[in-house]
């Protein structure tokens, strides 16, 4: 329900089952149920909670409200596929979060550093925690499970030392609106007929956001055609094309009748279109795969293995003091318990996002998605009052039920080898 | 008459595309040691697998008949149960428990649930005496060295009551006293009337320990002999023996200037540092030249391999690498190969490629700086490099965004000689490259290679299969123990003068 599902097919080349005779341009059926499989059950989750909620789920406040209640967990959920995919695991982001915040609230709150210094020294301090963590696993060679379990008592300690008992706040008005704000509305207001008036600046953004799909989309296909490779049909095209832009344009429609363009959603959009690319096109978003997927092979075709892990926790470690400056302005404090068990719905959301337990295998777009179901469960069952352990319930029953169908399936290629 | 204990007869096993045995027929008789003779992938280590139960029954054909009684195992436990061991090249031991433990592993003696240490321990030391090993029961197995950790599996069959033991290839990674001192272990077990099965590489040992000897060759059983009528010679020309004539293409290699020369090159173990698996190897590459390597296993050829490909295997390296005149230091894998060095390993399935990945992301992986711009990957660029390479490779597959874990073993093999190709090696070190391929697709394989070698680089092949070294390779250096012990023009290599250099003894070949 935000930008996510319009990235889904930025990826080049999706592999389908049945492939094109060698040579010839010729078309494949780009429709794959496993890797499909996510944003359906996403879109069934949607429809069901919509039923239950009696269309409560889809308002505008409500869309608004689940992009902003998760995007933390949405940001630490990109730096986690990655490290998932290269056969790694990092149960220290909610610490990391916690201390992170800390971290920020003294340098903004306490010592009244200009805000964007602040936010670049957490940052960095992010960084530098990161760095530490990727040393052990990937030098030391200390396995990540490990290193990350005591990374967890050690930045919770560290947080605790940072505050001691009680938060820190308030924060400066611009990151509590990075955090928790929306886009001003430009150009005013412009009216939709029955659906009342809505933030005119909003919905050229996504226009803008539906014409750059298509016209990425497009060159993507027409690059694939010039060297002569599969691309699908056109109506399908036009079919993936078009899904992702109904999408985006009713998300976007509904958040301008409320108030705008959330401004961590514009941030994880650029986050996601950007972590995309490197999975998919960048030589470090190779050797990630390569990693995962045999690491003796990509050790002697010449991939600095230890480099790549190393860096993979340095852009976690990043990426988790992210979400704790976001996670702090929210709450516009700096709190000892902030983010925990941050780590278990970010680890939750790679695997429910097609994440394999051995490694190799992984989308960011893939992470996004299976954060939000999580996020659309938790809301859509509040929505309808349900109780906090039966939300618990559920969510543990998805988890294990998305890995179960990728092992499963992953049992049924191997078998019809 | 004597008296047969064993007789397997008409066993055929196959695996996809492969028949590893054919109508083998075995007979060992009591209280004999009876040695089984062959090249690798002969069929040895399978034909042990289908007796112990590894492979059950109904997954091969023929019969078993074990002390007159035909048998069906469904698994080890069975086999174990009637008495039949088998103790495998690497050994099954758990590191951390002690020698006691060990011995009585899944057997444990044990009272209503608990375990007596007392009773364990001293069965475990009886059993010690009786292998003549010298150390406490309790001590953990980490602490011996390969042979006394040898002489615990022993010890561990003798309490499972053994009639028939197993060793495939038992003197393998031992130095020459415990060698010595294990095959008179299984002479003393011979007397007491335990009848030995001896995989085994080493025809000094063979025609030393054993009273028969039975030759596998391509899955087939080729003879059975008492070894008082037979002289080394005679075995190995059992095993080697089989026509040449068309199964390698036709090349006349275009010798240039020498591209790599590897000087007093060792290289050490690197779970034993002091235990050297290279030993002061040299060795010249010629551009355009086809150069065999032959060796037995665990003779080094792979360690020599590798620890020259950006020292990837061993540790404490010590010699120099000279290429195209210059000494050079690949003290890395991407030095190796910056260097023009490449190496396709033996084991495709677990160092060569990602089988999740598709061909286009393998044929790739090496040096996809050359598709890279800023270090953006051109993804186009990248199909079509990989679709050139399936057009002449002759790669068989729908399309290169095919997954490598469904292709066939050819294909897949064909895939990792097009990853090392695109990074244009000078030097290209080729480990077992037809091994677990089909005939065909092996001669293509050859083909490749004398193609390669046409086009001016330098290749090393490592092969088990002397056939095929004989075949293909212009000049042919043996190495034994980790030292080269010849160096053989084509036209004057014999598969039993290298059989004979390969099998030479340490000792014979020291200054």
């Amino acid at each position: 329900m935000t930008v996510a599902p319009t990235n889904a097919d930025l990826s080049v080349g999706g592999t389908g089952p049945s492939a094109p005779k060698p040579g010839k341009a010729g078309f494949k059926l780009g429709f794959d149920m496993k890797s499909s499989g996510i944003y359906i059950a996403f879109a069934l989750i949607v429809v069901l909670f919509t039923v239950l909620t009696g269309g409560d789920m889809l308002a505008p406040q409500n869309i608004s409200n689940i992009i902003v209640q998760n995007s933390y967990i949405l940001v630490l959920a990109i730096g986690m596929i990655l490290i998932i995919i290269a056969g790694h695991i990092d149960l220290s982001v909610g610490s990391v979060v916690a201390a992170c915040g800390a971290f920020s609230a003294v340098m903004m709150v306490n010592w009244d550093l200009p805000w964007p210094i602040a936010v670049i020294a957490t940052l960095a301090f992010g960084a530098v925690i990161g760095a530490w963590q990727g040393y052990w696993v990937a030098y030391f060679g200390i396995p990540a499970f490990i290193v990350t379990l005591a990374g967890m008592l050690l930045f919770r300690a560290i947080t605790l030392m940072i505050l001691g008992n009680q938060g820190i706040g308030p924060f400066p008005e611009e990151v509590r609106t990075l955090a928790n704000g929306f886009t001003n509305g430009f150009l005013g207001n412009v009216g939709l007929g029955a659906l009342g008036g809505a933030d005119l600046f909003s919905i050229i953004v996504g226009l803008a956001v539906v014409v750059g799909i298509a016209v990425v989309q497009w060159r993507t296909r027409a690059g694939r055609l010039r060297y002569n490779q599969a691309v699908d049909p056109m109506w399908l095209f036009a079919v993936k094309v078009a899904v992702p832009a109904v999408l985006v344009m009713f998300v976007i429609v509904q958040l301008a009748r409320f108030r705008n363009l959330p401004w961590v959603l514009v941030l994880l959009a650029v986050l996601v279109v950007g972590y995309t690319l490197v999975t998919n096109r960048a030589v470090f978003g190779r050797q990630i795969y390569a990693v995962g997927g045999n690491l003796q092979a990509a050790t002697l075709s010449g991939v600095k293995v230890k480099s790549v892990v190393f860096w993979l926790f340095v852009n976690m470690g990043v990426l988790s003091a992210l979400a704790g400056i976001i996670f702090a302005g929210r709450l516009n404090q700096a709190n000892p318990t902030a983010g925990n068990s941050f780590e278990l719905d970010a680890i939750a959301a790679a695997f429910i996002g097609g994440a394999a337990v051995q490694g190799g295998v992984g989308k960011v777009v893939g992470a996004i998605t299976g954060g939000l179901i999580m996020g659309v469960i938790n809301n859509g069952m509040s929505l309808i009052g349900a109780e906090s352990e039966e939300v618990m319930l559920v969510k543990g029953a998805v988890l294990l039920a998305a890995v179960a169908f990728d092992v499963w399936s992953k049992r049924r290629t191997s078998a019809a080898r | 008459m004597t008296d047969t204990i064993l007789r397997m007869s008409g066993i055929t096993k196959t695996f996809p595309g492969v028949k590893a045995l054919q109508d083998v027929n075995l007979e060992v008789r009591r209280g004999e040691i009876h040695s089984i003779c062959g090249e690798n992938g002969a069929g040895k280590s399978t034909l042990m697998k289908v007796l112990s139960g590894v492979y059950p029954h109904g997954t091969y054909d023929g019969e078993i008949e074990f002390e007159g009684e035909a048998c069906r195992f469904s698994g080890i436990r069975d086999s174990e149960h009637r008495g039949i061991v088998i103790i495998h090249q690497e050994l099954a031991l758990a590191h951390n428990l002690s020698i006691a433990e060990n011995i009585f592993l899944g057997n444990e003696q044990a009272k209503r649930g608990f375990i007596d240490w007392n009773k364990t321990n001293h069965a475990a030391d009886q059993l010690l005496r009786r292998v003549g090993l010298a150390e406490s029961s309790v001590t953990p197995v980490v602490e011996l060295g390969v042979g006394k950790q040898q002489l615990v599996e022993i010890a561990k069959a003798l309490s499972k009551e053994v009639k028939l033991l197993i060793l495939d290839e038992p003197t393998a990674a031992l130095n020459d006293e415990d060698s010595e001192h294990l095959l008179g272990l299984l002479r003393g077990l011979r007397d007491e009337g335990i009848t030995c099965v001896i995989i085994s590489h080493k025809l000094n040992e063979v025609m030393s320990i054993s009273d028969r000897v039975t030759i596998l060759r391509d899955g087939k059983t080729i003879w059975t002999e008492n070894t008082s009528d037979l002289t080394e010679d005679k075995i190995i020309s059992g095993m080697v023996g089989r026509d040449l004539e068309h199964r390698y293409p036709e090349h006349t290699p275009s010798i240039g200037a020498e591209a790599l020369r590897i000087e007093d090159w060792t290289v050490h173990s690197p779970t034993q540092p002091d235990r050297a698996l290279v030993r002061k190897v040299n060795m010249t590459l010629r551009r355009g030249e086809i150069v065999g390597l032959a060796g037995l296993m665990g003779a080094g050829r792979t360690e020599l391999a590798m620890s020259v490909f950006g020292r990837s295997y061993g540790v404490n390296f010590s010699g120099r690498l000279i290429k195209d005149g210059k000494e050079i230091k690949a003290r890395n894998v991407r030095e190796a190969i910056d260097h023009g060095i490449a190496y396709a390993t033996e084991d495709r399935k677990r160092y060569g490629l990602n089988l999740i990945e598709d061909i286009k992301r393998n044929v790739s992986a090496a040096a996809l700086g050359k598709l890279a711009k800023g270090g953006w990957v051109n993804g186009n660029e990248e199909f079509k490099v990989a679709d050139e390479f399936r057009a002449s490779m002759n790669i068989k597959a729908p399309s290169v965004e095919a997954v490598t874990g469904k292709l066939s073993g050819g294909n897949q093999q064909k895939v990792v000689l097009s990853k090392w190709i695109f990074t244009n090696p000078d030097v290209l070190i080729l480990d077992e490259p037809t091994r677990g391929i089909d005939v065909g697709a092996k001669y293509e394989i050859y083909t490749i290679i004398n193609r390669l070698a046409d086009e001016g680089k330098a290749i090393l092949v490592i092969s088990s299969e002397l056939p095929e070294l004989l075949g293909i390779c212009d000049r042919i250096y043996t190495l034994s123990a980790g030292r080269i012990t010849g160096e053989v023009p084509r036209a004057e290599a014999t598969q039993e003068g290298l059989m004979t250099l390969m099998t030479k003894e340490e000792q014979e070949v020291a200054p």
